[in-house]
């Protein structure tokens, strides 16, 4: 039982922390990037690369580096501390999750190493329009004709979509056979790009007869696997959430001991130290759900895995919900400014949420299965 | 990072379930997990069963009977005890004025008290809130006076919880009225017979006997009854509350409760606006219980951790709510709190509105949570 990070792992934080406070040393470089193509920093992408970031999750027979989720996590808190907008939970975590998991070793092979190379870029096409993290694909069908396959239906959002080089598509097979997982080349689909809530960009994705490769075996449902993969990003996207949550009440308190209203500063005033630190309580209870929850992934369990993304997707949720409420109005008129950090941070969280899977969508899954324990155990 | 216990630690824990589950009486351990008053002999029974194996003040100093555990050893054995449903031993005696004895007091003092703390031999209150001093604690108005090598202490304190059942109680009072009002307060241990002392009920709004007024008129007490230095009481005071504060994140019994309330709403449970709230209260509790461990893992010299004040807010606020689902749960059942044995009504939901009534003390004991805040803004946050 172990709550804190080793040397290695502190040294990791310290690395990316160091990196990004480089390019996003304040917001106003976040907002140039967001506004030009492509919504990312491919210079700072590169770098991520050369310190392995991005093959953090593969192992290293994939060309990745097989380090732990709790790693994974520390890069993901560190993107959230700056509000950054590269698509690392997307093309790494996610997308490259699918492929990990359902992809033959040749896919894998090929894929993961350039993946986390920087050479290639992948994103999730999973969500179709109406779609509420489901696990099976009802907007995009596959079809098979002489061994080879085509996918027809659009896909929306699409994160990092806009700009991914290879789509890992989730497509409802023939003859009501279940969910599989196909590789699709970028030149094979149309794409609209746009700017989410946050900036951040995804895309519309219309397949229409585009030429598939089955990820694994062809024909197999792996809708089990796919599932897991959204638990791993629902918690790993927590940590990057958790990272946006710390700066806004490090924001906020700053804020409050600094800003002068009536002559003295609002610290001064108890109606607002104590909203304050309720929100400290929101996010260290969100801190130890994310941390515990991170460590749950080493565990391999799959079901357990599935309980913790829930978990953690409920409490950070309300937790989002909170702390990125009263950040903007603990700060006023500023905390509405998109030039200000605080309040574009709640619009990731709120992006964060609503890809990942809300507060209803997970607590409507834990109230499912809440008479099937006598207590929920921690340890 | 690592969230499995240790060999060692999983060992511990195994051993404390197995001695909780198996040395502590049925009868009173049923009294507890159906949220039943327990009389005064049945803590004192409890206690003592504890104490013979060494776990009724594992935080205590070794050679007063303490263990030298971890502090996660620690969290393990108050958990598995709420779990089991063992009353933890009484606050007064194990967290509140044995560690202040241990650590303040003169060696005379530790040989006649601690043993007899520990065993339950001597049953303590706590003479701290008077009808003027509650969260301003340092305001206190009770009053002793020099006379020889006695003093005389007149005045009068409040919420004196289990007041009735006092054998000593530990005060403080106002030894120096002429400096600042934190400066001129010591701490006196009282023998609660002696002449001049009288415990008065209050009558709380569940209709039970829980708290106490105690009057004080013209009591003599012997000096050597005065713990530490004169008009040091505020630095034990201070001690003292920083450790009650520790102690009052009930996660393990909140858990229980929650798990007895669920096996208790039978057909409730089918209906999805309930499965939701006790979805909720289950992830919240985690959160909680995670936190603790957090703050325990973190904890290294006794020192409470500053989110210790996380745990007692957030802690007292799921009691309260558990208490409110089992309120809505029993829905018009609970009109019959104070019905008779013959009522057709279950127990768990006769008892519900009273609980409900009696948990709303738990955010104003302990230093309210608005004291909590306060901690939090100023000491966490440097608000």
């Amino acid at each position: 039982m172990d709550f804190t990070y080793d040397d290695e792992q502190q040294a990791l934080r310290d690395a990316v922390r160091g990196l990004l406070a480089t390019a996003y040393a304040d917001h106003e470089a976040r907002r140039r990037t967001v506004a030009d193509d492509p919504g990312f920093d491919r210079g700072l992408w590169g770098r991520l690369a050369e310190m392995g970031l991005l093959g953090l999750p593969f192992s290293e027979a994939d060309g990745g580096v097989g380090a732990g989720p709790v790693e994974i996590g520390i890069v993901c808190q560190e993107l959230g501390r700056v509000l950054a907008p590269e698509p690392y939970l997307a093309a790494v975590v996610h997308a490259g999750g699918l492929v990990a998991a359902v992809g033959t070793p040749e896919q894998k092979a090929d894929l993961l190493g350039r993946l986390s190379s920087g050479e290639v870029l992948l994103a999730a096409a999973d969500t179709s329009p109406g779609g509420r993290w489901a696990s099976s694909a009802d907007g995009v069908r596959a079809s098979v004709s002489g061994g080879s396959w085509t996918l027809d239906g659009v896909a929306d959002p699409v994160i990092a979509g806009e700009s991914a080089d290879v789509l890992v598509v989730t497509a409802a097979l023939p003859d009501d056979g279940g969910t599989g997982v196909f590789l699709v080349d970028a030149s094979d689909v149309t794409r609209s790009g746009y700017a989410a809530a946050d900036l951040t960009r995804a895309a519309t994705v219309r397949f229409d007869d585009s030429a598939a490769s089955p990820l694994g075996e062809p024909g197999r449902d792996v809708a089990p696997s796919i599932a897991t993969i959204s638990d791993l990003t629902r918690i790993l996207g927590a940590n990057q959430a958790l990272g946006v949550m710390q700066s806004q009440v490090r924001a906020t308190t700053e804020y409050l001991r600094s800003r002068q209203q009536f002559g003295v500063t609002l610290n001064t005033f108890q109606a607002l130290t104590f909203r304050a630190a309720d929100m400290y309580v929101s996010l260290e209870l969100a801190h130890s759900t994310v941390d515990w929850a991170t460590m749950t992934i080493a565990g391999g369990d799959r079901r357990a895995v599935a309980d913790a993304a829930d978990r953690v997707g409920l409490q950070v949720s309300r937790a989002a919900r909170h702390i990125g409420q009263e950040a903007i109005q603990l700060h006023g008129g500023i905390g509405m400014t998109a030039e200000y950090a605080v309040g574009v941070g709640t619009a990731h969280l709120a992006v964060l949420e609503q890809w990942l899977g809300n507060a209803d969508h997970h607590l409507a899954r834990l109230a499912d299965r809440v008479t099937d324990h006598e207590m929920v155990e921690a340890v | 990072m690592q969230l499995e216990l240790s060999p060692a630690d999983a060992e511990f824990r195994t051993r404390m379930r197995e001695f909780f589950t198996t040395k502590v009486s049925q009868e009173i351990r049923d009294a507890v997990l159906e949220g039943r008053h327990l009389t005064r002999d049945q803590t004192v029974e409890a206690q003592r069963t504890l104490n013979a194996e060494g776990l009724a003040v594992p935080h205590w100093p070794v050679e007063w009977g303490g263990q030298d555990w971890t502090e996660l050893q620690r969290h393990l054995w108050h958990e598995e005890m709420q779990r089991a449903g063992v009353p933890t031993p009484l606050a007064f005696n194990a967290s509140m004025i044995g560690p202040v004895i241990a650590h303040f007091g003169t060696q005379e003092q530790k040989e006649r008290f601690l043993p007899a703390t520990a065993n339950l031999d001597i049953w303590w209150s706590q003479g701290f809130s008077e009808p003027d001093a509650g969260s301003d604690l340092a305001s206190l108005r009770t009053t002793a006076v020099r006379d020889g090598d006695d003093w005389v202490v007149n005045g009068q304190k409040t919420w004196t919880t289990l007041g009735q059942h006092g054998d000593w109680i530990f005060t403080l009072v106002r030894t120096d009225p002429e400096v600042k009002k934190q400066a001129g307060i010591s701490m006196l241990l009282i023998d609660m017979t002696t002449p001049g002392v009288e415990v008065r009920p209050i009558e709380l709004i569940d209709g039970g006997h829980e708290v106490n007024e105690v009057w004080f008129s013209d009591v003599r007490v012997p000096g050597d009854l005065l713990v530490g230095e004169l008009n040091g009481g505020w630095t034990i005071a201070k001690f003292l509350l920083g450790n009650e504060r520790v102690g009052v994140a009930p996660v393990g019994a909140t858990k229980r409760a929650l798990a007895a309330l669920k096996a208790n709403a039978g057909p409730l449970m089918d209906d999805p606006l309930v499965r939701a709230r006790v979805a909720e209260l289950e992830t919240s509790l985690l959160a909680l219980e995670l936190t603790a461990l957090r703050v325990v893992a973190h904890s290294s010299d006794g020192a409470p951790h500053p989110a210790s004040s996380v745990l007692k807010l957030r802690g007292t606020e799921l009691q309260q709510a558990v208490s409110e689902l089992a309120l809505d749960l029993a829905g018009p059942a609970s009109i019959a709190a104070r019905a008779g044995d013959d009522s057709p009504q279950e127990g768990w939901a006769r008892r519900s509105a009273p609980t409900y009534l009696n948990l709303r003390k738990a955010s104003i004991y302990g230093g309210s949570n608005e004291i909590q805040r306060q901690i939090i803004a100023r000491t966490i946050l440097g608000l």
